[in-house]
């Protein structure tokens, strides 16, 4: 059937209004400077935990380099790893959100400003040719992810995405006679042969569902949750509590060197699998996992859950 | 034990140390990632570059250029394992001494660093701050066209470390021991 002229608009994404919210655009940008600089606070909590859990000389001498690290970007407003990743941003726009058609171009101007400000590393790559766009701006990069739910405020979690971070991720559809024994079977390898090259200790984040791209979407929600998140399903809670006890138990410690603890958190989501398949994805963050939320209500006042010093 | 290294480093005390040491090091130091190793190769060298006795440095540091002078802002290791397929040519045309980097390396490297005599360290990843303390200077870049993670940087480091030994000269590998009691437990 063919689609009345007048109506054919609605099949094409809605580009927003291409205005540049100033406020929107410039707190921001200064969020994305902060966190190349520093820590959710979540993660700095659990690392100094880990760290005085430490008895070998090792491992302790590596956690000193990494908290004196933390200290010394803050300080000197330098980005804490070299690595600022591929900048991405996860929107959680309210319906009601007053200005809900800028915020496309308000991240644009954000990341591209950060780049500069900070400065970010150029890190986006074009997949044929090899060749550095310069800029960190290419297709999908900044990398921005949409929901609209219901609500007025705003709500964006920024990943500064390292590439050897994301090393061990990987995506799986497993028939359902595999299942969980060879989704967990997977993950423990891959976090085995990979982890030690994407800066221990790690989060993991596990995504279960139909099909490899829902899977992989959940993963990496899972990984950008709060450490302490309270899982929706049992099975989630178990399963993560499963993963984190053995994944410690390989002692892989910081840098891969050894030590008490290899995983900073687990976090699975999962969603239904269909009869015939189970599919599974992980996505894995380094120590350094620069993840922040920042909130705006309707007025744009703005606050952040994750970064108690961001004002 | 820990050593305190100068560069050139010469092939005698390569040997002295063994995988679990700690070394400091001082003098020069050259960045490589991917890209600039394959050119490396692909040309034969880096005009005007003597790598004899050298320390190589996996990074893609961030530079920042003010009034035409440049400065190391963040700088930690990158995975050297995914250097593992130029290495040990590498070392082999070059006779580098210290491989600096994050994570392990292969069997490849692993034999050609006993026999041309280089070892492989690991400093700890991610600390790109404190990295860049210890870079006095940014003494001169080539192949800027690779973009500035891939160029290859020379830099002068001032007692850079803590830099684990990983693979030594003589048949040691640290990253590869713990990999396998770690493999025996799952
Ligand atoms: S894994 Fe993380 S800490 Fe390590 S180099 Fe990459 S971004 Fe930096």
């Amino acid at each position: 059937m063919k689609v009345p002229e007048e109506k054919q608009y609605a099949l094409v994404p809605a580009e927003g209004t291409g205005r540049i919210n100033d406020k929107i655009a410039s707190d921001l940008a200064r969020f994305v400077c902060l966190l190349a600089v520093s820590l959710p606070d979540d993660v700095k909590k659990r690392l100094s935990e880990m760290a005085l859990g430490e008895t070998s000389d090792g491992a302790k001498k590596n956690y000193e380099c990494m908290l004196e690290n933390l200290r010394l970007a803050k300080g000197l407003k330098r980005p804490l790893c070299q690595d600022t990743g591929i900048p991405c941003f996860y929107i959680k726009a309210g319906s009601g959100f007053p200005y809900v058609g800028d915020v496309e171009a308000a991240v644009k101007k954000a990341a591209a400003d950060a780049f500069l400000l900070v400065p970010l590393r150029p890190n986006a790559v074009d997949p044929y040719t090899g060749k550095n766009t310069g800029n960190n701006e290419g297709t999908c990069s900044p990398y921005i992810d949409w929901e609209i739910v219901p609500g007025d405020g705003l709500e964006i979690t920024v990943y500064l995405m390292g590439g050897g971070s994301s090393l061990p991720g990987f995506a799986a559809v497993l028939t359902p006679g595999e299942g969980l024994e060879k989704a967990k079977q997977l993950i423990i390898e891959k976090i085995l042969e990979k982890g030690v090259n994407a800066c221990p200790p790690l989060i993991a984040g596990v995504g279960i569902g139909p099909s490899a791209d829902i899977a992989a979407k959940l993963s990496k929600k899972a990984l950008l949750r709060p450490l302490d998140s309270d899982l929706a399903e049992v099975g989630d809670a178990e399963l993560a509590k499963e993963l984190f006890d053995k994944l410690n138990g390989l002692e892989i410690g910081p840098g891969g060197l050894g030590g008490r603890e290899s995983m900073i958190g687990v976090n699975v989501i999962s969603g239904v699998r269909h009869p015939a398949t189970f599919a599974v994805a992980l996505s894995t963050g380094c120590w350094a996992t620069r993840r922040g939320v920042i909130r705006f209500d309707k007025e744009l006042n703005v606050s952040s859950p994750d970064h108690g010093d961001f004002v | 034990m820990e050593y305190h290294l100068k560069t050139p480093v010469d092939k005698e005390t390569v040997r002295k140390l063994k995988a679990g040491d700690t070394v400091y090091i001082t003098g020069r130091m050259v960045t490589l990632r991917d890209e600039g190793h394959a050119r490396f190769l692909a040309e034969g060298g880096a005009k005007g570059v003597d790598l004899n006795g050298a320390v190589l440095y996996h990074c893609g540091p961030i530079i920042q250029e003010k009034d035409g002078m440049r400065t190391v802002v963040s700088a930690g290791p990158t995975t050297s394992m995914r250097l593992e397929r130029y290495e040990p040519e590498f070392i082999e045309k070059t006779g580098i001494s210290v491989i600096v980097g994050k994570g392990g390396m292969g069997s490849a490297t692993g034999e050609v660093c006993v026999k041309y005599g280089c070892v492989h360290g690991i400093y700890p990843g991610g600390c790109a701050v404190s990295a860049a303390m210890k870079i006095k200077r940014v003494e001169g870049v080539i192949w800027e066209d690779l973009g500035m993670p891939e160029a290859m940087w020379l830099l002068e480091v001032e007692d850079f470390g803590p830099v684990t030994v990983n693979i030594d000269a003589v048949g040691g590998d640290l990253m590869k021991e713990k990999q396998s009691e770690r493999l025996a437990k799952v």
